[in-house]
């Protein structure tokens, strides 16, 4: 395959051998990924592993190929602390190769702009890529910051707590007036260590702390986990199982999408939509309670399947709610496309142009808000998504309006996917045992959640554990196009725009 | 103008009588959950074995649970063999003291009240500043719900405000991410005193899914001084609540849902 070469080629969902993976030079590495992104590819994942303490580092590469439905992983081994950025040539990798830096103490020579991301001591002990005392601990925030010059340039710093109950974290805004120039984002606040406590898994933590990685997102998560378990299981979820899933997946779609077009109506104070949409994210929550008993799905997906099923009562019951849910949201949502200040507000505000999305290689609603028509859903579908199509939504604009009006496409068909597959609920199991994971294997699973992709990746060692887990949640593509989308902006429009992407913290900061 | 009058009258009233009456709680709902440790059997350990937080110990006294550390998970359930742990529809969770949280066969020690002086000042008019720590936006989003006319917290006077100079007391998520460690300490010195700390859900109170890993504080309580600790991963808004009511003494005798 044409800028490929040296890459393995994987479905989603599919475990190979690790020996599959095929040692690269650097420069043939390189190369792959420069090839793979100039025809149309897409950086899914790049990720440093280090196989033995004290050791050299791997690095992987995941590509998506969109059009086949083919992931692409290619590695290379590090034979010192550095190596040649790839950012000049592929700004979407740039946040990558700050990761790799900061967890493994290599330094991506040439990078643009190359500080911490989330602030914590390397995990290679003896290691900096910056060069700092590694018996110091980092202090989140401490780093280089944009600065323009100028007389009559100012510095508008926010957070890391904010105005709202939200997630912390800090931004700083290079302003002329109330133009801004850069904003720029610190994050890291929230760290946690999920990745790094995963690793030597699975253990009977794990699938509690994929749940919480993104707790908006414990849904889409989960199954991402899964279907990476069960490929290295090689065990087959049951259809009924999948459908569970898919269903879920949906709901977890309908009530953050509700919610953030309640929230961007409140951003523009426009409160009878904000109100009503507000009340109706917590009936799609509800619904997935009525599946599950938790309004986050949690304790739903499990390897094999799912661990709820539901009843003849309780689907018409479903339906029912849904149905009623779904008319009023569509209620409440026309409002938004009736109101001339609403629309004054929306349109052609935090524009990005679809270029500039694709260089930055941005994932989900805020990328098919550029006209950009990537699902997961539909490119790479897994579950239940295999048998049952949901339509892209795409739209042109790529500004505030582009990226709510996807959002309230999307909630038409998911109320029609969930529809349809609560009328033909097929019979039988919902869950299935799962073995031992393949020993020395290499899974990717992707999963479309409702920010967009999620990629997880599983590396097991000779005893089928983990011996590397990365997760890729949707923001980690996104947060730089929020800065995008802030140039040339006023500044009283950074809420609006924000809440246009309403991106993970904790989903970055892991 | 007129397609918003329309839609108004069609979203209707929607605010939930709690709590003069009981709210309608999912079939599936895991509230409080009881063990009947009758029914288990000499040297079993499995639920024990298969809490992810390690939430139930099992010595020679019985079977402990700590509702700070419970996921309010389906694993315990599913490893025990003798169906001897299930979960009521008790969304009542909420207590004073860390302790209280520790359940040996008792009955939960829901929370008192505030004292005289607390209760004058924060009973009709509580502000709260919420802190998350470390929290993965799901203890955060049914904070947030609390203010939808839903429950429509404000009709008891309880409102999240935007400064710290303006709080009674700081509500804090997560589990303390060290990252956040700083902020955390500074929003509540920002408070002026007297000022309270409410702990809300698992990770807050210890750590949750994150216990013990380095990178956390196993939640608020060796930070601040937490007067009220509201179980649950995350919480249901119910919850919640129900803990900040009782907190104010608004859910005494006459006034509690049936």
């Amino acid at each position: 395959m044409i800028g490929n070469n040296g890459f393995v080629t994987l479905r989603n969902g599919q475990a190979a051998a690790r020996t599959r993976v095929s040692e690269m030079s650097m420069a043939e590495f390189r190369d792959g990924i420069l090839d793979a992104v100039a025809s149309g590819q897409r950086v899914a994942a790049f990720f440093g592993h280090a196989p033995a303490a004290g050791g050299s580092v791997d690095l992987y590469g995941v590509l998506v190929d969109s059009a086949r439905a083919h992931l692409h992983v290619g590695k290379t081994t590090l034979e010192s602390d550095g190596f040649p950025s790839l950012t000049p040539e592929c700004p979407q990798v740039h946040l990558f190769e700050r990761e790799i830096g900061e967890q493994y103490g290599v330094c991506p020579e040439g990078h643009p702009w190359f500080k911490p991301v989330r602030f914590h001591a390397c995990y290679r002990p003896g290691h900096d890529a910056w060069g700092r005392n590694p018996d110091e601990a980092p202090v989140v925030g401490v780093t280089d910051y944009y600065r323009i010059g100028g007389e009559e340039i100012h510095e508008v710093a926010v957070g890391p707590v904010h105005a709202g109950v939200i997630e912390p974290g800090h931004f700083r805004f290079q302003c002329h007036g109330e133009q801004v120039f850069h904003l720029e984002m610190a994050l890291g606040y929230q760290h946690r260590g999920a990745e790094r406590t995963l690793v030597g898994g699975p253990t009977k933590r794990t699938i509690h702390t994929i749940e919480t990685v993104a707790g908006d997102t414990s849904v889409g998560h989960a199954t991402a986990f899964c279907q990476a378990v069960e490929g290295l299981a090689g065990s087959q979820v049951p259809i009924r199982g999948d459908v569970l899933r898919g269903i879920a997946l949906e709901l977890e779609r309908l009530a953050n999408h509700t919610g953030d077009l309640g929230a961007l109506a409140g951003d523009v104070g426009y409160l009878p939509a904000a109100s009503y949409c507000g009340r109706l994210r917590g009936d799609f929550l509800n619904l997935t309670a009525l599946l599950c008993g938790s309004r986050f799905g949690r304790s739903l997906v499990r390897p094999g399947g799912v661990v709820f099923d539901l009843d003849r009562e309780q689907k018409q019951q479903c339906l029912e709610r849904l149905e009623a849910a779904y008319r009023d949201v569509e209620n409440a949502v026309n409002l938004l496309w009736n109101s001339a200040s609403v629309q004054a507000r929306f349109d052609g505000t935090g524009a990005i142009a679809r270029e500039v999305c694709i260089a930055l290689g941005m994932v989900g609603p805020a990328a098919r808000a550029c006209g950009v028509e990537q699902d997961a859903r539909q490119d790479f579908p897994s579950g239940i998504f295999r048998f049952a199509q949901v339509p892209v939504s795409t739209w042109t604009t790529g500004d505030v309006f582009a990226r709510a009006y996807v959002r309230w496409l999307e909630i038409q068909r998911s109320v029609a996917f969930i529809r349809e597959q609560l009328r033909a609920l097929p019979d039988g199991p919902i869950r299935t045992g799962v073995g031992a994971l393949k020993p020395e294997h290499l899974v990717v699973a992707l999963v479309e959640g409702w920010r967009g992709e999620i990629c997880h990746i599983a590396l097991t060692d000779a005893q089928g554990r983990f011996c590397r887990y990365k997760i890729v949640d949707p923001s980690f593509h996104n947060w730089t196009g929020l800065a995008m989308a802030l140039r040339d902006q006023q500044i009283s429009d950074f809420p609006l725009c924000n809440k246009s992407f309403n991106l993970s913290y904790c989903g970055h900061d892991l | 103008m007129l397609q918003v009058s329309l839609a108004r009258l069609k979203q209707g009233h929607r605010t939930i009588a709690y709590p003069a009456q009981a709210p309608a709680l999912p079939e599936r709902f895991r509230g409080l959950p009881i063990v009947d440790t009758s029914k288990c059997p000499d040297g079993c350990d499995e639920c024990a074995e298969a809490c992810p937080t390690n939430a139930i110990t099992i010595d020679n006294q019985g079977l402990r649970l700590d509702l700070g550390r419970c996921l309010f998970c389906t694993d315990c359930m599913e490893a025990c063999p003798e169906g001897a742990i299930s979960y009521t529809r008790d969304y009542r969770l909420a207590t004073r003291q860390r302790n209280d949280l520790l359940l040996q066969a008792q009955t939960l020690k829901l929370a008192e009240a505030l004292d005289g002086t607390s209760r004058r000042l924060f009973g009709r008019s509580l502000k709260l500043r919420q802190v998350s720590a470390g929290g993965c936006n799901a203890c955060e989003a049914d904070l947030n719900v609390l203010g939808t006319v839903v429950f429509d917290m404000g009709r008891f006077g309880i409102q999240f405000v935007a400064s710290p100079r303006h709080a009674d007391g700081v509500v804090v998520t997560g589990p303390v991410s060290e990252n956040m460690r700083t902020a955390l300490l500074e929003t509540y010195a920002a408070v002026p005193a007297p000022k309270l700390v409410i702990a809300v859900g698992a990770c807050a109170i210890s750590g949750g899914p994150f216990v013990d890993n380095p990178e956390v504080h196993n939640g608020c309580g060796s930070l601040l001084p937490v007067d009220l600790y509201i179980p649950g991963c995350p919480p249901h808004p119910l919850t919640v609540l129900d803990g900040l009511l009782r907190l104010l003494g608004r859910l005494e005798e006459g006034r509690r849902p049936s």
